[in-house]
């Protein structure tokens, strides 16, 4: 455990000049050039890059209900590592956190882990049925404060309950982060369809199915002056259409997972479901599409859609599969690879995509702050000339399915703060 | 050749044509009294059927067992498999039983490929039909009635429905063969494009757009929508399966109407070229896809395949665990009276 002070030494704030920043009592207590290191204990950062710490709008930490697959604690472990100190935990858990009982016991047990601050999401509509809408409002009231509310795993279709629940939680500034999934469209759907798909025989998951309820979405959150925030958003058409909307002053924002910015459906042909997700892999010409947009701004932010399973579910035939990949621990790496070395981002992008925008989105205090005097010290510093093949057996998830095991990837998590206190040092859990 | 196959894209011209005249000199074996050879004798292939296809299983049973392998049939329906056992706990067993090649028939697209590069087994893995995927072993039985019929004469032209004849060494160069019905759930119509395509056939697809996958613009045929602008020039005619149910999904708007605008029937059948030959992998839906006297016409070739179906499976096991002999080594009759009276 890290003593009450730390001075970051030479880091680059931000991929800015380098600083030292000295943390105390949980906040940052200064910036600045030779900061007295005198009863601090001292962590050299010179070459990396310090950033706010990381905020998920989109983990699935499974529990109650799946802690064969991962519990908070073990997910918030993964967070940390991946440099998280907030993570929205979904909904979709056995029983749904559909009510304020549940909502405070993933919100406790986050609290209890330590390693990362949980967020929990609410679901919109009871049991994630899409038929009656849950008790938005007492989980807003709750110790657990949700924001976000989502029926993630499964696409609110009905416009009706859409519209509702976009209203409705107007009264107490939340948002519906929307899966879109046309659901008639995607019947036993395997993959992206497309000509891949046609070839291998899966049946197919076509675009069309995101990007009509997308557009109808944002066309309902315009009508009734609500916010709505698009999960997952995959296409080049999601894309256009968020672009659009933007474009006309309606509150639309939008996440990408790491694994759409870097991975195509032509991975599909190996039949190897650690390439199973939902949404699924797209083409190469999405991908470019999704970079520009998260470069531009038109895509607000980066979300995991963090999705353990235990391994019985992926050593199987595809069709059987579950669909999911982990990916705390490799986000970070994933986007300087697709968006940093690329040129698209620089690092203080990479804050603002990765930090700032979803905790504005998901309304943290707290997260998402700059890192400057006085405010909370979440912080997370990479080594970004760091290489290194992703191993799977050394993930603090109780999960490993990864699709990037063996693949070299830049950039790592040296350390990690909450509130002041190191959850990693040297790249190391605390 | 690879050790496995489990796609008909897996196969180079060579590999093809060294499969079909392997089943030529096999299919001269099933015309001798003892239709058995020696050469797979302590060799174990289980066929794996996790669907039910009583046809295509007997169909392999009947050519390990001319090959002399040891035949373990493996059911899902009432085993440990259908009460949840996975593939993988499936291909450790078989593993441990010492299988040489698993025949496997599965419902999901991609379990032979799984089974093959997942490391659970040793064996040489051949695919019996996964899902929508494909069905090597159909499109080269397909291949070879096909040029038995179109390639089989003296002079490499179409035989005229004078008895099949015999293509050994030619491809199908030019031949044109149209495949009709429901393309897009068809594992027949995939290994029929892969396979003829390489043997140098061009390839007509007919179906209601309804029934066509996306992305077929990119496969190496045509495709129409209208079955009787290609028949004149069809040397083939494939008609595939289609099940009833899928009007249900409003593939298509009554049975009715899709056999009269893509089912064969005689008329349709007369404006084919003389030689032409019809082709079905069945079952058959009698007057849905294709009309009775259309199936018992001389032109059918549809009980033909059936029994070309075990050459070809002979010559597929034969090659992927008999080693790359060539057909011509293949021991002589007596040689097999002697092994089969010692066994
Ligand atoms: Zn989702």
């Amino acid at each position: 455990m890290s003593t009450d002070k730390t001075l970051i030494r030479g880091a680059k704030v931000l991929g800015g000049d380098q600083q030292d920043v000295l943390i105390e009592n949980g906040t940052v207590a200064a910036v600045g050039t030779g900061l007295d290191p005198e009863g601090a204990t001292v962590v050299e950062a010179a070459g990396q890059v310090l950033l706010p710490g990381l905020v998920d709008l989109h983990t699935h930490l499974r529990e109650p209900g799946r802690e064969d697959s991962e519990t908070v604690l073990t997910g918030t472990r993964a967070a940390a590592v991946g440099g998280f100190t907030a993570v929205h935990a979904m909904a979709n858990t056995f029983p749904v956190a559909d009510t304020a009982g549940v909502v405070e016991q993933v919100w406790r047990l986050g609290k209890e882990s330590g390693y990362c601050d949980v967020q929990p999401v609410g679901a919109v509509t009871v049991g994630l049925e899409g038929k009656q809408l849950a008790e938005l409002g007492a989980m807003a009231d709750s110790a657990a404060g949700v924001r976000v509310f989502s029926d993630d795993g499964k696409c609110v279709d009905d416009a009706v309950i859409m519209r509702r629940a976009l209203e409705y939680v107007k009264a107490f500034d939340g948002v519906v982060a929307q899966h879109a999934q046309e659901p008639r469209l995607t019947e036993g759907a395997q993959m992206n369809e497309g000509p891949v798909s046609g070839e291998l025989g899966l049946r197919g998951w076509p675009a069309v199915a995101e990007e009509s309820i997308i557009a109808r979405d944002v066309l309902l959150a315009a009508h009734v002056g609500s916010r709505v925030h698009i999960c997952h958003l995959s296409t080049a058409g999601s894309v256009e259409i968020v672009r659009w909307a933007k474009s006309k002053g309606w509150n639309v924002t939008a996440e990408v997972t790491p694994h759409h910015l870097l991975l195509t459906d032509e991975l599909v042909r190996s039949y190897d479901p650690v390439y199973k997700v939902n949404p699924p892999l797209r083409t190469e010409a999405d991908v470019r599409a999704l970079r520009e947009a998260l470069a531009d701004g038109t895509i607000d932010c980066v979300a995991t859609d963090h999705a353990p399973h235990p391994s019985e579910d992926k050593d199987c035939e595809w069709a059987v599969a579950a669909m999911g990949m982990v990916g705390l621990e490799t986000a970070l790496s994933v986007v300087q690879h697709t968006m940093v070395d690329t040129g698209l981002l620089d690092w203080a992008a990479v804050a603002d995509r990765m930090s700032f925008r979803p905790a504005l989105i998901g309304r943290l205090s707290g997260h998402g702050r700059p890192v400057s005097t006085g405010e909370p010290a979440n912080l997370t510093l990479v080594d970004p000339d760091y290489r290194g093949a992703v191993d799977p057996a050394g993930f603090a998830s109780r999960s490993r399915n990864t699709p990037y095991a063996g693949l070299e990837l830049p950039g790592r998590v040296t350390a990690t703060f909450l509130r002041g206190k190191a959850t990693v040092l040297d790249g190391k859990l605390v | 050749m690879k050790r496995h196959l489990i796609s008909a894209a897996d196969l180079t011209r060579d590999d093809a044509i060294l499969i079909l005249d392997t089943a030529e000199e096999m299919a001269r074996v099933a015309d001798r009294p003892i239709k058995k050879l020696p050469t797979l004798r302590g060799r174990t292939v289980v066929n794996l059927f996790f669907e039910d296809s009583t046809r295509t299983r007997i169909s392999f049973e009947a050519a390990a067992k001319r090959l002399s392998a040891d035949v373990i049939n493996f059911s899902a329906k009432g085993s440990s498999v259908s009460k949840g056992e996975s593939l993988k706990d499936t291909a450790l067993t078989l593993e441990a039983m010492g299988a040489d090649a698993v025949v496997i028939r599965h419902h999901a697209s991609g379990a032979p490929h799984r089974l093959a590069n997942s490391g659970w087994i040793g064996g040489s893995v051949v695919n019996a039909g996964d899902g929508t995927h494909e069905h090597p072993t159909q499109a080269l039985l397909d291949a070879f009635t096909m040029r038995r019929h179109l390639a089989g004469a003296a002079d490499g032209g179409p035989v005229h429905h004078r008895g099949p004849g015999d293509g050994t060494g030619r491809d199908l160069e030019g031949r044109r063969v149209t495949i009709v019905g429901d393309v897009l759930h068809s594992r027949v119509a995939r290994s029929n494009v892969h396979l003829l395509g390489t043997l140098g056939a061009h390839v007509t697809l007919v179906a209601p757009p309804t029934l066509l996958p996306i992305g077929i613009e990119n496969w190496p045929c045509e495709v129409s929508y209208d079955l009787d602008a290609v028949l004149a020039k069809s040397d083939a005619v494939m008609m595939l399966r289609v099940q009833r149910e899928r009007m249900n999904a409003a593939f298509f708007p009554t049975e009715r109407e899709y056999s009269r605008r893509y089912g064969l029937d005689a008329a349709r059948m007369a404006a084919l070229p003389e030689h032409a030959i019809v082709m079905h992998p069945g079952p058959m839906n009698r007057g849905m896809e294709i009309a009775a006297e259309v199936a018992d016409s001389v032109r059918s070739t549809i009980v033909e395949q059936v029994s070309n179906g075990v050459s070809v499976r002979m010559a597929v096991m034969y090659l992927l665990l008999g080693g790359a002999a060539p057909p011509a080594e293949l021991p002589a009759a007596a040689t097999a009276r002697t092994e089969e009276k010692n066994s």
